[in-house]
């Protein structure tokens, strides 16, 4: 029997490109079914009543919420290839505290006051959202990836991310390349891999979209 | 060679009591150690700068941090008795699910019903009411919200039992009215005595509140 894998999702979302990430990186086959968040679908709204949110997958009719919770289902289910996360408990205790970190950190809300605010607010944001990719840096060091020799976890929940620096970049006047430079290798590193390569949309688009979908023209 | 289990915990956490419940069900002998959180200690500090929270648990040696990340790291560790999580990897990820709502949605707006007034209070009872009926309903007919057995989501929720009194007094409802059956299981729980001994008693958590309330000009 073969397997019906569904995806709901937005295609700026950083949160839908951590399952599109796992399912290439598992060469799953699956329908890519596009959201209009501004008027949710049936679909979504049945399948994800309590958050009513993306990404949601659907695995032969059931569904399954929240990126990193899919990922780990994803990595779960098609064991067989690839691994996601590590098999030593305390390295997955690791991979698992740092992906929270970046959930945790409001990654992604810090990097939204950075362009949604001006003055002293968007100063302020400016300090956390580098402190954040600072503490970050530390913890990637010398390794290639943040799961070690190979791609994992870590890097999956952060490098989606990555299709919004430019707008991070432009609104926040300042260069991810001079501020965090061991970030940009590690996110060039993951993006020579097909997987992520073709899940991450191009920076420009996302800020075109992100000038539209905040009013910020 | 034996294990060495600590852990760096603060008695009325709610998050350092799901700790503490994992390592009771799973017989785990560990030594206990009480955090001042305004007085935070060394090692809590090296053993977790990014955060220098508690609960934190050194196995050997080493820490791990988070409580949802600690209970599965001591479910999949000592994995030979009481499954915490489910074995299927749909059920699990359901759990996984759940546990997330409760640490998104419940701390917060419990926190904001005795450390607020006015306005801004009557908006978190609202919300608090939003989000147990939500739990609720998610619970269902079932004994546990893991189903037959008590697991991952229950632990993740139980321990706030302990702070039930003090919603209930400054939200001004009573929780047994509000919600039978959250009441019911809360009950069914407390008759297992990992968790009976380790919640602690809800005037206790009570005082300690008023105090917290004093210290911080919150009165």
């Amino acid at each position: 029997m073969t397997d019906e894998v569904v995806l709901l999702d937005f295609w700026p979302s950083m949160f839908g490109m951590r399952v599109r990430v796992a399912l290439a990186e598992k060469g799953i086959d699956y329908q890519y079914k596009e959201q209009d968040l501004k008027n949710k679908n049936e679909l979504l709204l049945k399948m994800n009543p309590v958050h009513k949110k993306i990404p949601v997958l659907i695995h032969n009719g059931k569904p399954v919420c929240e990126s990193l919770v899919i990922v780990q289902y994803i990595d779960e289910v098609w064991n067989d290839r690839s691994p996601l996360l590590p098999s030593d408990p305390y390295q997955r205790a690791k991979a698992r505290f740092w992906a929270d970190f970046v959930d945790q950190k409001a990654v992604y809300a810090v990097g939204k006051k950075l362009f949604s605010t001006k003055g002293e607010e968007q100063e302020a944001a400016k300090k956390e959202f580098l402190e954040i990719y600072k503490t970050l840096e530390r913890e990637l060091g010398d390794k290639p990836y943040f799961g070690g020799e190979t791609f994992g976890f870590v890097d999956i929940a952060l490098i989606t991310f990555y299709s919004w620096f430019y707008v991070y970049e432009t609104f926040g006047k300042f260069s991810m390349e001079t501020e965090c430079p061991k970030i940009i290798a590690w996110a060039k590193r993951c993006l020579q891999k097909e997987s992520v390569a073709k899940s991450l949309p191009d920076q420009k688009k996302v800020y075109e979209l992100a000038l539209e979908l905040f009013g910020l023209k | 060679m034996a294990d060495e289990v600590v852990l760096l915990d603060f008695w009325p956490s709610m998050f350092g009591m799901r700790v503490r419940i994992a390592l009771a069900e799973k017989g785990i002998k560990y030594q206990y150690k009480e955090e001042d959180l305004r007085h935070k200690s060394e090692l809590l500090l090296k053993m977790n700068p990014v955060h220098k929270q508690i609960p934190l648990l050194i196995h050997n040696g080493k820490p791990v941090c988070e409580s949802l990340i600690i209970v599965q790291y001591i479910d999949e560790v000592w994995n030979h008795k009481s499954p915490l999580l489910p074995s299927d990897p749909y059920q699990r990820a359901h759990a996984r699910f759940w546990a997330d709502f409760v640490d998104r949605k419940v701390y917060g707006v419990g926190r904001k019903l005795w450390a607020t007034k006015g306005e801004e209070q009557e908006a978190a009872k609202k919300e608090f009411l939003e989000i147990y009926k939500t739990l609720e309903s998610e619970l269902g007919e079932k004994p546990y919200f893991g189903g037959e057995t008590f697991g991952f989501v229950d632990l993740s929720f139980v321990t706030f039992y302990s702070w039930f009194y003090v919603y209930e007094n400054f939200g001004k409802f009573s929780m047994e009215a509000e919600f039978p059956q959250i009441v019911a299981w809360v009950k069914r729980c407390m008759q297992k005595e990992s968790i009976a001994n380790t919640l602690p008693d809800q005037k206790k958590i009570y005082e300690f509140v008023l105090e917290l309330k004093k210290i911080f000009g919150l009165e």
